[in-house]
């Protein structure tokens, strides 16, 4: 008879239990990587420095390319004008060419951002390990995998060894119970957490998303809260296998097929934490208290609820805060005590990888059906997050609620989240953004960004300033 | 790789928290294919007080008299002192590239964001972790003398000041020794390759569908 029983594994440790190849005596391990999503900005000095070194890719089969960053917003038909941007997809089409890497070229209708295509084409699948040279990689945890963002030397190492030396984060469950209210969504649990663990809250940790309110979310909607996890500090954001997980994988183009679909789905259903599994860290949230989010500063954490007002420096716990607070509010060109509710607004920017996938565009085109677009908003773009989604959209007729509205409508691609194309701020506009950062310059140099969900931005776009969308 | 011992570094305080790697290198720089050349445009944004490009000349720009990596006393630092969450945001190794080409080979800090700490290790520079009240005496010390210079010893894991007071810091084993050496991890790991097979094949047998390919 067994005295002692071990505490059960959490949905972290399968994952990794099931990708380590080799431990050093340091617990240093040697993990596999499934799937590398790659992309024009941060793999072409890790194609250079293969070649240099006479090395190629392990495994051509397990990375997927795309161009997203770089690419265009309005129309295609005369390719990239930036000659610095055209080079870099240049490069990258080259590079795959070179080495029989699947790349979905700007013209492909799969095309979009990485983030977006990954799931969208079943090559994010539960129990995977999926690297890519971004941050926002954590959105593929939404699938039971991990998946973590990189370096470009790291996409190097991905490339010629199809592994990566990690140590194991430590584990926290960010547990959410509980109905959301109307017009409250997964972006603003995520802001919600962030405000209430900060922006380094999750440093060192792998974030797993739980409870009531998390089951109730659709894939979509896991994947926007996965995405931001990396905003709360943590590498790795995810959420168990349940059977919306399977029900959303099962037909995709690259997702199992017989025998080996129901193989696969066999395993799937035992990625779960365990009912007694023990973590690092609990952090609880009630569904039910969750208002609609607006960040007021240059850090996600830097958050309040649509119905509250920008805060005041002199109320900051310690004397960094104080100083950051008003640094903020500074660049932000707003006083401590103004309503979030009377913040006007010069753009609206609906997309990015953390909310441009169908069911977001479907809660912005409901707010903005039969409306128009304020008068004191400059522009107001809606993004799709891939030629798929744009597709869908366009067959739900989305467009047209939009264009009527007064938004542009425009191909896929990263856009004004990071404004590595043309879409930007100018200096001291003031945007409502679905996107995932706010920082300084983040949307153009002197820019200043408002996060929130979709809805949120597309009630914002209509009425010229941020309301609560729950009394739309 | 360049190999990290011991450096004896003017001292540069960056008084901000959750500096991101956006500000530390603006994306347009991103738009670069070339692994080089990143340190004129480090902090682009808070450095000049006119927008930067990939291609325009730095050299006639005009300069912020007011952000600190343009004051005389601190030009030819190769330490930074900063704050919380440094290096948080993107993944861009670009931010890490940028420090190097400048001339930063150690940042001190009371936290840094996983993937740019992860990232200084590929790029011969060392993030050192310090106590918060440690940091907060080391900008006073720094911001109070001119010349302020420290020594970082990565063998006996120690920043020592200019009074002599060694403050003992933790690096992982494994990371130390790769720094300390200058090595490659992809030759590291390609010794290894028997055990990435054996894995492969073993995988291939429990879940043959993560082995269909990309390709169709």
């Amino acid at each position: 008879m067994a005295l002692f029983r071990m505490p059960g594994e959490t949905l972290f440790k399968k994952l990794w239990d099931a990708h380590v190849v080799h431990v050093e005596p340091d617990g240093t391990t040697l993990l596999y990587i499934d799937r590398h999503l790659v992309h024009e900005v941060t793999s072409p000095q890790a194609f250079e420095g293969l070649k240099l070194a006479h090395r190629t890719p392990r495994r051509a089969d397990a990375a997927i390319a795309v161009p997203d960053h770089n690419v265009p917003t309005t129309d295609r038909s005369q390719g990239i004008a930036d000659p610095v941007s055209r080079l870099q997809v240049e490069t990258l089409d080259a590079n795959c060419a070179e080495f029989g890497i699947t790349e979905f070229k700007m013209d492909d209708i799969r095309q979009g951002i990485v983030h977006v295509i990954g799931p969208e084409e079943g090559l994010t699948l539960p129990g995977m390990t999926v690297v890519c040279g971004d941050s926002h990689t954590s959105t593929h945890g939404a699938f039971g995998a991990l998946a973590f963002g990189i370096g470009t030397s790291e996409v190097e190492h991905v490339l010629a060894t199809q592994c990566l030396w990690q140590k194991p984060s430590k584990t926290m469950l960010v547990k959410v119970e509980g109905q959301l209210g109307h017009g409250v969504t997964a972006k603003d649990i995520a802001l919600a957490v962030i405000g209430e663990i900060g922006t380094a809250g999750g440093t060192g940790y792998a974030l797993e998303f739980g409870g009531s309110a998390i089951r109730a979310l659709t894939m979509e909607g896991r994947m926007t809260l996965c995405n931001m996890a990396i905003e709360a500090g943590a590498r790795a954001g995810m959420v168990a296998v349940d059977q919306a997980t399977i029900d959303y994988v099962e037909g995709r183009p690259y997702a199992p097929k017989g025998d080996a679909w129901d193989q696969a789905v066999a395993w799937w259903n035992t990625l779960h934490s365990d009912a007694d599994a023990e973590f690092d860290r609990v952090v609880e949230l009630d569904a039910a208290k969750i208002e609609p989010q607006v960040t007021w500063g240059t850090s996600p954490e830097m958050v309040a609820t649509i119905g509250g007002c920008v805060p005041n420096p002199a109320d900051a716990s310690s004397e960094v805060k104080r100083h950051d607070w008003t640094r903020a509010l500074e660049y932000m060109g707003l006083q401590a005590g103004t309503p979030i509710a009377e913040i006007p607004v010069d753009k609206v920017f609906i997309g990015s990888c953390t909310n441009s996938r169908i069911e977001d565009l479907r809660e912005a085109a409901s707010v903005a059906k039969g409306r128009k677009v304020a008068p004191n908003v400059k522009l107001a773009m809606v993004v799709p997050g891939s030629g798929l989604v744009k597709q869908q959209a366009e067959a739900e007729g989305l467009d047209r609620i939009f264009i009527e509205a007064g938004f542009e409508w425009r191909e896929p691609g990263c856009s004004m989240c990071l404004a590595m194309n043309a879409d930007r701020l100018e200096p001291g506009e003031r945007c409502a953004s679905t996107s995932n950062r706010n920082f300084e310059g983040r949307q153009g140099q002197g820019g200043r960004t408002h996060l929130v969900s979709p809805a949120m931005a597309a009630a914002a776009a209509c009425a010229g300033h941020f309301v609560d969308v729950r009394k739309e | 790789m360049r190999k990290f011992s011991v450096l004896d570094g003017l001292v540069v305080p960056l008084d901000r928290a959750n500096v991101d790697t956006d500000a530390i290198i603006p994306k347009q720089f991103l738009k670069s294919i070339k692994r080089a050349g990143f340190g004129p445009n480090l902090f682009d944004e808070w450095r000049y007080l006119d927008h930067g490009e990939p291609g325009k000349s730095n050299h006639d720009r005009p300069l912020n008299p007011d952000f600190v990596l343009n004051q005389p006393r601190y030009q030819g630092a190769s330490v930074l002192l900063t704050r919380d969450n440094f290096g948080c945001g993107s993944s861009r190794e670009h931010a890490p590239w940028a420090l190097e080409d400048y001339g930063v080979l150690a940042i001190i800090a009371p936290s840094f964001a996983d993937i740019f700490y992860n990232n200084c290790f590929k790029n011969g520079i060392l993030p050192i972790v310090l106590d918060a009240a440690v940091v907060d005496r080391l900008f006073r010390e720094c911001e109070a003398n001119e010349g302020y210079a420290l020594t970082v010893d990565l063998d006996k894991q120690t920043v020592t000041t200019p009074t002599g007071e060694s403050i003992r810091f933790d690096v992982d084993a494994g990371r130390k020794h790769r720094l300390l050496n200058g090595l490659d991890d992809i030759g590291l790991t390609l010794l290894q390759a028997d055990k990435i097979k054996a894995y492969e094949e073993r995988r291939k047998q429990e879940a043959p569908w993560l082995f269909s390919g990309s390709q169709q």
